[in-house]
């Protein structure tokens, strides 16, 4: 098929956004775009890609197989992701997404015969602290139990969006992908506004609140080029070298160096 | 929601909300409220100071990356070669991922403009017309907030050219990934900012003189950015109020789990785990805390020995793990520590970007291992083999990803070898049906 004048349009507002010469780093939220029209990664995606920066298709196809998101076959309207990591698995997201597993027919990365959802049990979604958690569409729905994750999916098969717990009214996985682009939510404010920061997030914030606790001494006005206000810091015995600095975790000294010998004794 | 508990004044007298202060306000991702809320103040502030200023600034603050690996970022900063002639860049790590943490999303979500005026003070700093934040793709919800942020910081002027008048032009581009745990190395993200997979480099050179476009850049993590417009505001001085002399600093805990009331804690790095526990209510009623992780899976994991013990770079150092990215799991004498380890394990399995053979084979292998012994056809040799197989991993993967795969397993087998051996010995009814895997 060929692309629409819209999505050249799109592109080339995506290719502006980084610096002269630098178009390639516009490829992953080109293959967002494509996904936004077609529902996955398509062999013409690919070509469309390919064509606007000048690259190969084997370049593009490189890019898209490497990363979860651009899916390779077509998807539904709706993707439904449970998380099963470690922590929302042990609380409950493991035997989640085994009901939906059941209940749709479908295992992971599979749609449904009707087109209409797309299950899979995703990684860690960074939102522990309101574990366990599913997304449709990406969009959060917190604390869930087989029971809720069910009748969420029986409300997306009647034609219903129920109201994800954080982040914004459901769109379509296609109209998701146009955000994912790089473009703002052109639906307003209110729906920016949907969402509010749940309890798990404001936990610490509640107990200060209720405590009146405050961090004293917080002066604006503190002069920026006061020598004297605090001592240089001594470099940390444990401070990383700098050729570590980049590593999640650290690695000098590499603490597990030692739990490997122990694990062995 | 129990809120009705009374922690500890000991453990009250932790807390420090600072980053997490404006998150009451449940409009302050408008700029509007943001200014109202001092916004925008730390940035007219620094643009009056000289840039090496503001560099000695966060040094003399002491504040270390919050991502995980804690190195200095004024120190970060100052290694960025001036009057090279070269663009320089500034990199938001927000490709928050490490299972257990979950301190960025929210930040974002309930507070955009503080790290889109930290993004502008720091670039400010370091001489960078061109940022980036590198948001993980599922994170839908934040870059929604983000996204709307910077547009208003653009229409009011805080980004573009001539920022408030002081002839500093900024660009800001919010760029969301597409899946793939990998591309929090900094490295990786590099790559995969560039268009391309995203795949670890090899180091030297550095970010720092070769990061984007083998240009000079600085990559640093969400809360590092946002803690700066707090440093500029309140000094180093005060900022070193909080937290220990070598980890200064209020840090977001985040902790999830067995306990009553999961959730985001910011406290003055060195808070310990029984302090945290107390802050969040306590244990559930009916588990007793049996392992945990200080920093997310990659950070070995400890005990209830380890309940005293100050989690800020130092103290973790010290018995063995690391502070990571302060993800406290927590776990209980219901769950399953093979389980666990299985699962964390198939996870870097997925995870893997496949450049390295010890990360691709190890996990892939140490994947297939877990699940026999869970499957009740484990051998005592399986445990030698796991061991052998993060020998193999550990310093010798090209990035961390391969080093933190190791860690769930060698400290499951150092603390709890017991449960192990009840699955292999057949005490433990096997999880999973058998199948076998590889020879025995």
């Amino acid at each position: 098929m060929a692309f629409s004048e819209v999505m050249h349009e799109r592109a080339r507002q995506i290719i502006a956004r980084y610096p002269e010469g630098r178009s390639r780093s516009a490829l992953l939220p080109l293959l967002h775009l494509v996904q936004s029209e077609q529902g996955y990664v398509s062999p013409e995606g690919i070509a469309f890609c390919a064509e606007i920066l000048g690259i190969t298709k084997a370049q593009v196809g490189a890019v898209a197989t490497f990363y979860t998101m651009y899916k390779r076959k077509p998807t539904g309207d709706w993707l439904v992701s449970v998380c099963t990591n470690t922590m929302c698995g042990v609380l409950g997201g493991d035997k989640a997404y085994e009901t939906l597993r059941d209940y749709l027919g479908v295992d992971h990365d599979e749609t449904t015969a009707d087109g209409k959802i797309t299950l899979e049990h995703a990684e860690c979604l960074a939102a522990c602290d309101y574990a366990p958690v599913m997304t449709v569409n990406y969009e959060f729905f917190d604390q869930i139990t087989e029971d809720s994750a069910l009748t969420l999916v029986k409300q997306l098969q009647n034609g219903e969006r129920p109201q994800p717990t954080r982040g914004t009214r459901l769109c379509t996985l296609k109209e998701m992908a146009v955000q994912l682009a790089g473009f703002a939510d052109d639906r307003g404010d209110d729906v920016i506004a949907d969402g509010p920061a749940g309890e798990p997030t404001l936990a610490g914030n509640r107990l200060a609140e209720r405590f009146s606790i405050a961090v004293p001494g917080f002066d604006p006005e503190t002069p920026i080029g006061k020598k004297d206000e605090a001592p240089a810091p001594k470099p940390a015995e444990t401070m990383p070298k700098a050729a570590s600095d980049a590593k999640p975790a650290g690695d000098s000294p590499m603490p597990q160096k030692d739990a490997v010998k122990e694990a062995k004794a | 929601m129990t809120l009705d508990y009374q922690p500890s004044q000991e453990s009250l007298s932790k807390l420090t909300p600072v980053l997490t202060k404006r998150w009451l306000s449940p409009d302050a991702w408008k700029i509007d409220v943001y200014e109202r809320l001092d916004g925008y103040t730390a940035l007219r502030k620094a643009f009056k100071a000289h840039p090496d200023e503001l560099i000695q600034l966060v040094k003399d603050s002491g504040l270390r990356g919050r991502g995980g690996a804690g190195f200095p970022t004024g120190m970060k900063w100052g290694f960025i070669p001036q009057n090279d002639g070269k663009p320089h860049y500034l990199v938001v790590n927000a490709d928050e991922g490490e299972p257990g943490t979950c301190k960025d999303l929210p930040l974002m979500m309930a507070d955009p403009h503080a790290l889109v005026e930290g993004v502008i003070i720091a670039s400010y700093a370091i001489r960078a017309n061109f940022a980036a934040i590198y948001i993980r793709g599922e994170a839908v919800h934040s870059a929604r907030r983000l996204r709307a942020a910077v547009q208003q910081a653009y229409a009011k002027g805080y980004l573009g050219k001539n920022i408030l008048g002081s002839g500093f032009d900024l660009d800001l581009v919010v760029h969301s990934g597409a899946g793939a745990y990998i591309c929090g190395e900094e490295t990786a993200l590099l790559d995969s900012l560039e268009g391309y997979r995203g795949q670890p480099r090899l180091r030297p050179p550095f970010p720092a003189t070769h990061g984007l476009y083998a240009s000079p850049t600085v990559v640093n993590n969400v809360e590092t950015i946002a803690s700066v417009p707090y440093i500029v505001l309140g000094g180093s001085a005060w900022f070193r109020s909080m937290g220990t002399e070598k980890s200064p600093g209020p840090k977001i805990y985040s902790i999830s789990g067995r306990v009553n009331n999961p959730g985001q804690f910011e406290c003055g790095l060195g808070v310990t785990l029984r302090q945290l526990i107390d802050l969040a209510g306590g244990m559930k009623a009916g588990h007793k805390l049996k392992f945990w992780t200080p920093g997310g899976s990659s950070t070995p994991m400890l005990t209830e020995e380890h309940l005293d013990v100050p989690m800020d770079f130092e103290g973790m150092a010290g018995v063995g793990t690391m502070l990571g990215t302060t993800a406290v799991q927590v776990f209980s004498d219901q769950d399953d520590i093979v389980y666990a380890t299985y699962r964390w394990i198939a996870f870097y399995h997925h995870e893997s970007c496949g450049k390295c053979t010890p990360c691709r084979e190890g996990n892939y292998w140490m994947v297939r291992i877990l699940h026999r012994i869970l499957a009740g056809q484990g051998t005592h040799q399986d445990l030698d083999t796991l061991l052998d197989a993060c020998d193999n991993l550990l310093g010798r993967s090209f990035c961390a990803l391969g080093d933190g795969a190791t860690s769930p397993v060698t400290s499951s087998i150092k603390y709890f070898k017991q449960d192990y051996l009840d699955y292999i010995e057949g005490r433990k009814t096997p999880m999973f049906k058998g199948e076998l895997v590889g020879a025995h």
